[in-house]
């Protein structure tokens, strides 16, 4: 890869590590649309971050004498609501505002969980095969069974509808697609000689799980990490419009589009706009998945 | 071949065996006392309440109350509705129906399109044709189907008056349900107009739940047909002399369209799960809105049904996906 000889190990890692990190900017920069999704993902992340400061009005504040106010460039538009107000006159421009760290936290929350337990199941399963491996999969077999928004919907019933419950009966959904995607990778890995060498000079199942194998499985759940992100959103989303999810007068996206129902034919401001939301940042972060996966994945690279 | 099927069918005995498992642990895991959620009854008396709890079952032990339950399942008994206190085996096959004919034009409307628009974005690779194909698959892929339905009513329904908000069919007509398709029913009817207003009423939702799926087949689609454009024998079609339309219409097509199969049927569990969107926002009768409403209701016993029956189909249908994939696909080895 370099020219340039290191006398010491650790150096050699950490050239390389570099060198990765620029072939894969280098990759990655090829692809405008994931360009443009990272660069509106950055914003939405600090529309999210500044949101107090950028916000005209609180998300909650409700001005009694503008209901219904359409967008600033309408008639009857009113300066302080850009965006117009909402039925029971609250800024709309601010609550989508306010909805981005919503958005946003549930997909934190969403992949971390799933990511995490379904790392270490998939490592487990793939590492150790056997009865571990077949109880594992058979579970994982029974859950991809229930379409995943029908089974969020029926695990939000029993623990009740709030944003959390919804997070957790996400990250349950999409746990499947993470052990299966580990536990693939392992077993093509584990098989090489490079773990077998490292098994042979003693290192442990542990060290040899985590350290030895797993980086070298990340690229495809780097990539499924990006997709399950935004389909944490849209899903979030669906529960929160169909009353599953965030509770009124929280201002995430998917529960302003389900108060804002009634009003769709009078009022486009209240529906079109937190949709539009919800589809620039899935958007966003799906043109970075795909993205991702044409720099990551060495198959696909170049074609 | 026989091996290989009888090899699947075990798979999926353990799983559906789970299934119900899942299913049964449903009712028992909602908060509450599972006396008062099957009953469906307030401000019930001790002796009412040990009556029902006998009744139910749920005084003696868990395996034995499982055992129960799935010898209903394998009789068709899956408990009875709180609020209509039918039979929800037979609610679920009154309302599916609707579903099924919902689903079945919404996958030809996503392969209708989705295949062409793939086949094109490949074979005008990198052009500004397969940029915009491409964007707006990407596009679609992303789309919130709940909000996008919301448009489309707000468009067509709304500003151009084109089409219902609402419902399978104009409240003008009826006729006697033979198939449970509306678009057949309204066909034999001989009623004039009711096709037309079956029709109408049809098409949004269809779109709305055909957009995923066809993202995601025009997307597939295109990345087989690439794979498949750079093999040999393809290179060989052309070197003969062949027109790019034969190589790519004939030649590709055939073996690109083999992952798109499986694709198109992966989409089963995608339209049963969009179904709920959908048919909550067009109020379309079906096994969507249903269970929306079930879990509304607190009428458990309909969602625990309508669960474990939209369970068991996806896994059939990923079952025969499975079996013809095996059967058209001569490379892949049954063993």
């Amino acid at each position: 890869m370099t020219d340039s000889t290191y006398s010491v190990d650790a150096d050699k890692r950490k050239g390389g590590r570099v060198d990765l990190l620029i072939e894969f900017w280098f990759y990655f920069r090829e692809n405008r649309g994931a360009v443009i999704g990272m660069w509106f993902f950055l914003f939405i992340c600090m529309v999210a971050l500044f949101a107090d400061v950028i916000a005209p009005h609180g998300p909650i504040d409700q001005y009694r004498d503008a209901l219904l106010t359409p967008p600033v460039w309408q008639e009857g538009g009113d300066w302080r609501f850009l965006l117009g107000t909402d039925a029971v006159g609250r800024d709309v421009l601010s609550r989508l505002i306010f909805g981005s760290r919503y958005s946003l936290f549930v997909g934190c929350i969403v992949v971390s969980i799933s990511l995490v337990i379904g790392v270490m199941v998939g490592l487990a399963a793939g590492f150790f095969r056997g009865a571990f491996d077949t109880i594992i999969m058979r579970i994982m077999d029974i859950v991809l069974a229930f379409p995943s928004l029908l089974l969020a919907l029926a695990l939000v019933a029993v623990l009740g509808p709030s944003l959390t419950n919804a997070m957790i009966a996400i990250a349950i959904v999409q746990q499947p697609h993470y052990v299966r995607l580990t536990r693939a990778a392992v077993m093509g890995e584990r098989g090489k000689d490079y773990v077998t060498a490292a098994r042979v000079s003693g290192v442990g199942s542990i060290r040899l799980m985590f350290v030895t194998i797993l980086p070298n499985c990340l690229a495809p759940l780097i990539v499924q990490a990006t997709l399950s992100f935004s389909s944490a959103i849209l899903d979030a989303a669906a529960l929160g419009f169909l009353g599953m999810g965030a509770q009124p007068p929280t201002p995430e996206w998917g529960t302003m589009l389900a108060e804002a129902r009634e009003f769709i034919l009078r009022a486009w401001w209240v529906v079109t706009l937190p949709g539009i939301a919800i589809l620039l940042t899935v958007l966003a972060i799906n043109l970075m998945g795909d993205g991702l996966r044409d720099a990551l994945d060495p198959k696909l690279k170049r074609s | 071949m026989l091996a290989f099927i009888l090899k699947r069918l075990g798979l999926l005995i353990p799983t559906f065996l789970g299934v119900t498992i899942a299913s049964f642990a449903f009712i028992r895991l909602l908060p509450g006392d599972p006396v008062l959620l099957m009953a469906g009854e307030r401000g019930l008396t001790p002796e009412r309440h040990a009556a029902l709890l006998k009744q139910f079952g749920f005084d003696r032990p868990l395996w034995e109350q499982y055992f129960e339950y799935l010898t209903g399942i394998f009789q068709g008994d899956l408990g009875v509705s709180l609020v209509t206190k039918n039979p929800v085996f037979d609610e679920f096959f009154t309302l599916f129906p609707a579903t099924l004919e919902l689903s079945i034009c919404a996958i030809i409307f996503a392969v209708v399109i989705g295949i062409p628009a793939g086949i094109i974005a490949a074979a005008k690779r990198g052009g500004p044709i397969d940029h915009s194909v491409m964007g707006t698959a990407l596009v679609g892929y992303s789309m919130p189907i709940f909000w996008w339905g919301l448009l489309m009513i707000v468009f067509f329904s709304g500003i151009l008056k084109w089409t219902p908000v609402s419902g399978r069919i104009s409240l003008m007509f009826y006729f006697p349900q033979v198939t449970g398709f509306m678009l057949i029913d309204s066909l034999l009817s001989g009623q004039k107009g009711a096709f037309t207003s079956a029709m109408s009423h049809l098409i949004l939702p269809t779109i709305v739940l055909g957009t995923i799926p066809l993202a995601v087949i025009a997307r597939q689609t295109r990345s087989a047909m690439l794979e498949v454009l750079s093999e040999d024998y393809v290179r060989t079609a052309r070197a003969k002399g062949l027109s790019n339309f034969r190589v790519i219409g004939v030649h590709a097509l055939r073996n690109a369209l083999i992952p798109v199969i499986t694709t198109i049927g992966l989409q089963v569990g995608v339209l049963l799960g969009g179904a709920i969107l959908t048919e909550t926002i067009f109020s379309w009768p079906g096994i969507g809105k249903w269970m929306v409403d079930s879990i509304f209701r607190r009428d458990y016993p309909s969602v625990q049904g309508g669960l474990l029956m939209i369970a068991g189909i996806v896994m059939i249908v990923n079952l025969i996906v499975d079996l013809l994939y095996g059967l058209i696909n001569p490379r892949i080895s049954h063993d």
